[in-house]
């Protein structure tokens, strides 16, 4: 199952947990990563809160967790080579896995189609 | 309110955004932060190319005195600037700031002796109010004009090849040299200048030529066009103030590390001294020193530290020192870079001071400015 948030995340969902990135869109609007601060393994936090920060040349954005959850992985690949958030956001860029505490919230997001339309 | 409706637009504003440029308010006016390769390639690409930028909101100005004779425009400005300007020579330029009566630095121009007049550009955001300045000090001997042309900068190792299929001379101009050309046949005013770090020119041109000009250069293979974003990345590579980030009123010249820029005519005992707005601080500090100064700063990690961060003596952030004042990653140094102020004793480089970013107090390294090797042409 895929969904999205307003915030431009995309959740790859199997189970209660979530597999999270950014979507090529946000990628494309961020311009070239240059550092990603990732959330430490086992930390916790509430839909909506910084769970991530990404920087371009120009500015600093900060990732929100896109549910409420718990952080069980993330990918040291893109703290290495944040150019891999533009090349593969939606594949080798993702950011974490998020245990969900709910996975009824997913109800909440959208869909593939529902972002679409967001981005027009 | 809509904000975009007030803001002004240079005569390339239709070049940029057919150019797919994305747009954003910057002084007032609408300009190109980026085109699609994006920051981090524009940046690489004016390093190792060239790259034009329009940068037409900036202010050109021309000061004549009245009586017709250079001298009298030189030590008529020479009142509102610590910079020789009696013994600049002719077609030759020179950076200078107009000070406050208490050292302050209201702007920073390029200062051009033109035969009997002077060439200044000052910044977008001041050009009003330095117009204003420059009319009320010296208004009464000088005719003060601000002009409507476009100024467009070609930077990078590329620049002077480009610009020499259309006038071959420009290859004996000199950095800081100023010459008029025709370009296309358009009567253009050029300066081996910029605000890159790299060799390169600035053209101010007639605002209804400027689309023709802009378009013929970017016809050649190895000009590509520059936003705003990395004209910010190399200027700060470049170790070069940008005002109202790095210096301002609240700063000195010698505080901002600019005494470079104060020839020995202005300083004590030169043939010239003082005479300029806050003369007095301004050569007692460079006699005596400053509490604060502007330096280069280089994050030991790969965080980038930006402006307005904090810093500290220490790696509890305890003992708040200073401010980063302009800072980003450094597409060519390949890791980030910054400036900001921190006390005298802090000063030596090599000297760690630590920056708070998102609350984590981060290692940074008092570093020589420019942290990249220009390639002026002297």
């Amino acid at each position: 199952m895929l969904k999205f948030t307003e915030e431009h995340e995309w959740l790859k969902v199997e189970g209660d947990v979530a597999i999270v990135g950014i979507t090529a869109h946000a990628a494309e609007q961020l311009g070239d990563l240059v550092f990603v601060e990732l959330p430490e393994v086992g930390a916790s936090f509430s839909k909506g809160a910084d769970a991530a920060t990404v920087e371009s040349v120009k500015a600093a954005s900060e990732v929100y967790c896109p549910l409420d959850g718990e952080i069980t992985e993330v990918n040291e690949a893109i703290t290495a080579d944040p150019a891999l958030v533009n090349s593969d956001p939606m594949g080798a860029g993702w950011f974490f896995k998020l245990k969900l505490r709910n996975v009824g919230d997913l109800d909440g997001l959208l869909d593939e189609s529902g972002y679409k339309e967001l981005i027009g | 309110m809509d904000e975009t409706a007030a803001l002004k637009t240079t005569p390339l504003h239709a070049l940029h955004v057919s150019l797919g440029a994305r747009m954003v308010p910057f002084a007032g006016y609408d300009m190109p932060v980026q085109y699609a390769p994006g920051v981090l390639k524009e940046h690489l690409w004016t390093r190792s190319s060239a790259g034009l930028f329009d940068v037409s909101h900036m202010g050109q100005v021309t000061i004549r005195a009245r009586s017709g004779k250079y001298e009298d425009a030189a030590l008529a400005l020479e009142s509102l600037v610590p910079v020789d300007i009696l013994g600049l020579a002719e077609n030759r330029q020179r950076y200078g700031f107009f000070t406050d009566d208490k050292g302050g630095i209201l702007d920073d121009l390029m200062i051009t002796h033109m035969d009997d007049y002077l060439f200044v550009v000052v910044n977008a955001a001041c050009k009003e109010q330095d117009f204003k300045h420059l009319q009320d000090h010296i208004g009464d001997s000088c005719e003060v004009t601000l002009l409507d042309r476009a100024l467009i900068a070609l930077q990078g190792p590329r620049a002077v090849d480009v610009l020499a299929e259309l006038w071959a001379d420009i290859a004996y101009m000199k950095f800081m040299d100023v010459r008029h050309c025709r370009l296309h046949d358009v009567s253009c005013l050029v300066s081996r200048s910029g605000y890159s770090g790299e060799d390169g020119f600035e053209i101010s041109v007639p605002a209804d030529k400027a689309e023709d000009i802009a378009k013929r250069l970017l016809e050649h293979p190895d000009v590509q066009p520059i936003g705003l974003g990395a004209r910010d990345s190399l200027r700060l590579e470049a170790g070069l103030c940008l005002y109202g980030n790095d210096i301002d009123q609240t700063t000195t010249p010698i505080e901002g590390a600019l005494e470079w820029a104060i020839q020995k005519a202005r300083k004590a005992g030169g043939v010239r001294a003082g005479g300029f707005p806050g003369a007095t601080r301004i050569l007692g500090e460079l006699d005596h020193g400053t509490s604060r100064r502007r330096v280069g700063l280089k994050p030991e990690g790969k965080a980038p530290v930006r402006g307005h961060a904090k810093l500290y003596a220490d790696a509890e952030g305890e003992s708040e020192i200073g401010e980063v004042t302009s800072g980003g990653f450094g597409p060519s140094v390949e890791s980030p870079v910054a400036m900001g102020y921190v006390p005298t004793e802090f000063t030596a480089p090599g000297t760690t001071v630590y920056a708070e970013v998102r609350g984590k107090y981060l290692p940074v390294v008092v570093s020589s400015l420019p942290f990249i090797k220009p390639t002026y042409k002297r």
